[in-house]
C-alpha cells in the first residue's frame, strides 16, 4: 500500500467512503491515504465534506459505506477547543494524561508543556488564555495519546497571524521531528499551500484532487491557463470552477 | 471514572458562586419549607378580652348555674393573648401578632340569661379579624368557627347537665334550693308509690277510678321522661365521631416537614448538578474527545450520577444535622437515611442526566431542571381529597414517573420510626434509576452528532 505521494507506505487508508445526512450525501466514494510524517491539507468550499471526512477518520462518525483502516493511535483535535476552560492548563493536560492511562502522567504533562511552550502559564485558568494558546492546549491534548496520526479540524480558525505562525511551526515540528502524520482541514488556501505537503481537494463530497500544491498548479495550467500564474487561491477557485463547483 | 469525578469537583470548586448557589439555594428553600410546615403554631394566637363582670352568673329559670369558665375553656384551645381594651385588641390583629381577637362583651351573660325569659335576645361575642388575603381569611374563619363551636358546646353541655338535674328532681324527687330556701320535691316516682299505697284504702267507685288514672299518668310520665335525660345529653353533640384510620403510616408533622426539606435539597442538588455537568461536557466540546475510547458514554453517565449522589448526600446530611438542632432526629436510623439519600439521589441524578442530555447549554439545562423539578415537587405534596378524583389520579401518575415523590416516601420512611417499610420506595427508585439511565443513554446519542 502506497500513500498519495506514491513513495512511502501508508499508515492510514480510506476506501470508497460514503456518508449521508438524510437525502444529502456529504461524502461520495472518497478514497484517501497518508504516509508517516506527511502533512496533508484537506481543502474545499463550505459543505465539501472536510469535517465529515476527518470525523470518520477520527472514529467519531461512522461511514454509511466504504472502509477505513487506521492505526491504533489517532489523535483528534476538533475545530472548537475540546477542553475544560475552568481548569488550569496543567489540570487539563493531567486529566487527559490520566485518562490515556499514562504510566507517568506528570512527566507527560511536562513534555506537553515544553512542546507547547506554555510551561510558564501552566497554572493559569484556560478561559483566561488567548484563542491561540487554547488551541495549542487543544492540540497538546490530542498529542497525549502519542498518536502516529494527528487530525486537525480547521486548527487556525480565529487565530491572529502571529498565533498562526507559532501554530504551524509547532505542527511542522511534529511531522519532521516525530514523524507524525498530520491531516488538517482548512478554508485558508494560502495556508494549505504553504504548510500542506499534500492537498486533498473535496467539493460536494467528491475528491477532485490529491497531490502536492505544485501538482495542483500544473492541473490548473492545463485546465484554466488564464488563472495558473495568479495567486494560489485564485488558481484554486478557477480549478473548482472548471470542475463545475 | 475517578479522574472525571475529580475534574468535576475541581470545576465546582473553581465556580464558588455556582457552588454556593447550588448548595445554599436548595438548603434555604428546604429550611423554609420545613419550618413553614412544622413551624405553624399548634395553637393559634388569639387576642382575648373578657368584659363580662366577674360576678355574673348564668341562670336557668330562677336557678343560677355554676361558673362555666368559658374563657378558661377557650384558652385551652388557643394561645390567648390577654388584652385590656378593644383598641389594644384591634392593634394586635392589625399588626398580625394574633390571628384574631375574641371579645366577650359585658352583656353576654345577661343575654344568655334572657334566653329563659319571655323576651330573649341573642347572645353575641365580638370577633375582630384581619382578612388581608383570601387564604388567611379562610384560615381565620375556620379557626374562629371552630373556637365558637367549642365554646357553644361547653355552654350547651353545662345547660344540658343542669336541665338533666331538674329532670331528675321531677322524676325521682329531692331537694331544690331557691331564694335561699330549700324546697322538698316529691317527684313522679314517689307520687306514684304514695298513690299506690293509698289506693287500697279508697273504696271502689269513682274516687278509686280517679286514683287509678293519676297512678297511670305518673307511671307513664315517669317512663317517658326517663328517656328524655339521655336525649338531652345527646342534644349537645348528636353525632359522635368514630374515626378509623385506614392508612396508619402518617408520620408526625415534624418528621414529614424534615423529609420534605431533605428531599427538596437532594432533588435540586442532584438534578441541577448532574444535568449541568453533563451539559458542560457538550458545551466544552469535550464529550466526543472523551468518548473516543477514553471513557464509554455509560461510564460518563455513571460518573455524573455518582457526582450528584456524592454531593447530594453531603448537602442533605449537613442539612439534616442542622435541623437536628431544632427537631430531635433518630440518629440510630442513619443507615436508612443513607439508603434513602443514595437511592433517591441516584434516581434524581439519572433524571438529571436525561435532562442534561436533552439540552445543549448549561444555562438552558439549569432552567429546564428548575422548570421540571419545582412543579413536580409541589405536585408531589398535594394530598388526596384536596382536588377532584380524576385530577388526583393524573397527579399521582405524573408524580410516580418522576423520582421526587418516591424519594420523599423513602426519606419519610427512613426518618419515621413508626413509618412504613422503606423497601417499596427503594424499589420504585431503583426502577426509575434504570429507566432514566436508559433514557439518558439514548439521549446521549445526540451528543455525538457531528
Amino acid at each position: 500500500m502506497e500513500a498519495g505521494n506514491g513513495t512511502k507506505t501508508a499508515v492510514l487508508e480510506a476506501r470508497k467512503l460514503v456518508r449521508r445526512f438524510g437525502e444529502r450525501e456529504a461524502l461520495r466514494g472518497v478514497d484517501f491515504e497518508a504516509a508517516a510524517g506527511e502533512l496533508v491539507a484537506v481543502i474545499g468550499p463550505n459543505g465539501a465534506g472536510k469535517t465529515t471526512l476527518l470525523s470518520i477518520l477520527a472514529g467519531i462518525s461512522k461511514p454509511d459505506a466504504g472502509e477505513v483502516h487506521m492505526p491504533s493511535g489517532v489523535g483528534w483535535v476538533p475545530q472548537q477547543a475540546a477542553l475544560y476552560r475552568r481548569l488550569t492548563v496543567e489540570e487539563n493536560l493531567l486529566l487527559f494524561a490520566r485518562l490515556e492511562k499514562h504510566t507517568d502522567p506528570a512527566a507527560s504533562v511536562e513534555e506537553m508543556l515544553e512542546l507547547t511552550g506554555l510551561g510558564e502559564r501552566r497554572g493559569e485558568i484556560v478561559a483566561r488564555l488567548s484563542g491561540g494558546n487554547q488551541q495549542r492546549i487543544n492540540i497538546a491534548i490530542g498529542l497525549l495519546s502519542r498518536p502516529s496520526v494527528l487530525l486537525l479540524d480547521e486548527p487556525s480558525v480565529g487565530l491572529d497571524p502571529r498565533q498562526r505562525a507559532r501554530l504551524w511551526e509547532f505542527v511542522s515540528a511534529l511531522t519532521s521531528e516525530r514523524d507524525t502524520t498530520v491531516i488538517f482541514s482548512t478554508h485558508d488556501i494560502q495556508e494549505a499551500e504553504r504548510y500542506g505537503g499534500r492537498l486533498l481537494v473535496l467539493a460536494d463530497g467528491e475528491s477532485l484532487f490529491d497531490g502536492s500544491p505544485e501538482a495542483l498548479r500544473e492541473v490548473v495550467r492545463s485546465e484554466a491557463p488564464e488563472a495558473a500564474e495568479r495567486d494560489f487561491e485564485t488558481a484554486f477557485v478557477a480549478f473548482l470552477h472548471h470542475r463545475g463547483h | 471514572m475517578r479522574w472525571l469525578l475529580l475534574k468535576d469537583l475541581q470545576i465546582l470548586r473553581r465556580s464558588p458562586l455556582q457552588a454556593v448557589l447550588l448548595v445554599a439555594y436548595p438548603v434555604l428553600i428546604a429550611v423554609l419549607v420545613g419550618f413553614a410546615i412544622s413551624g405553624s403554631p399548634g395553637k393559634p394566637r388569639v387576642a382575648f378580652l373578657n368584659e363580662v363582670p366577674s360576678d355574673a352568673t348564668v341562670s336557668v329559670g330562677t336557678s343560677e348555674l355554676p361558673k362555666i369558665g368559658v374563657s378558661d375553656r377557650i384558652c385551652e384551645r388557643v394561645e390567648c393573648v390577654h388584652v385590656k381594651s378593644r383598641a389594644e385588641a384591634e392593634d394586635e390583629v392589625r399588626s398580625g401578632d394574633v390571628l384574631a381577637a375574641l371579645i366577650l362583651p359585658a352583656d353576654l351573660v345577661d343575654r344568655i340569661n334572657s334566653l329563659s325569659t319571655p323576651a330573649p335576645s341573642t347572645p353575641e361575642v365580638d370577633v375582630i379579624v384581619n382578612e388581608e388575603d383570601p387564604v388567611k381569611a379562610r384560615l381565620v374563619n375556620d379557626r374562629i368557627n371552630s373556637l365558637l363551636t367549642q365554646a357553644n358546646l361547653v355552654i350547651a353541655r353545662r345547660i344540658a347537665g343542669e336541665g338533666g338535674k331538674f329532670l331528675g328532681l321531677v322524676l325521682n324527687g329531692g331537694q331544690f334550693s331557691v331564694l335561699g330556701q330549700t324546697i322538698e320535691i316529691l317527684g313522679l316516682r314517689n307520687s306514684a308509690r304514695i298513690l299506690a299505697e293509698l289506693r287500697p284504702a279508697v273504696p271502689p267507685g269513682p274516687m278509686r277510678d280517679s286514683v287509678d288514672r293519676v297512678i297511670r299518668f305518673t307511671t307513664l310520665a315517669r317512663n317517658n321522661l326517663g328517656t328524655a335525660g339521655p336525649l338531652l345529653d345527646r342534644l349537645t353533640q348528636p353525632i359522635a365521631v368514630d374515626k378509623q384510620v385506614v392508612n396508619a403510616s402518617t408520620p408526625p408533622l415534624e418528621v414529614f416537614a424534615i423529609a420534605v426539606a431533605a428531599t427538596f435539597t437532594l432533588a435540586f442538588v442532584t438534578v441541577l448538578l448532574v444535568a449541568g455537568s453533563l451539559a458542560l461536557e457538550r458545551e466544552e466540546n469535550a464529550f466526543p474527545r472523551l468518548t473516543r475510547g477514553l471513557v464509554s458514554p455509560t461510564a460518563l453517565l455513571t460518573e455524573k450520577v455518582a457526582l450528584g449522589v456524592a454531593v447530594g448526600l453531603l448537602v442533605t446530611l449537613l442539612m439534616l444535622a442542622g435541623l437536628a438542632f431544632f427537631v430531635p432526629l433518630h440518629w440510630s436510623r442513619i443507615g436508612l437515611w443513607l439508603a434513602a439519600i443514595v437511592a433517591g439521589g441516584a434516581a434524581l441524578g439519572a433524571a438529571g442526566a436525561a435532562l442534561g442530555a436533552a439540552a445543549r447549554e448549561v444555562r438552558a439545562v439549569s432552567l429546564l431542571a428548575f422548570m421540571v423539578t419545582l412543579p413536580i415537587a409541589f405536585l408531589s405534596l398535594i394530598p388526596s381529597g384536596t382536588v377532584g378524583p380524576a385530577l388526583y389520579d393524573a397527579i399521582k401518575l405524573l408524580t410516580a414517573l418522576f423520582p421526587f415523590k418516591p424519594a420523599l416516601q423513602a426519606m419519610t420512611a427512613a426518618l419515621d420510626p413508626g413509618g412504613p417499610s422503606i423497601a417499596t420506595a427503594l424499589l420504585h427508585l431503583a426502577i426509575l434509576t434504570g429507566a432514566y439511565g436508559l433514557l439518558a443513554r439514548f439521549a446521549l446519542r445526540r451528543f455525538t452528532t457531528v
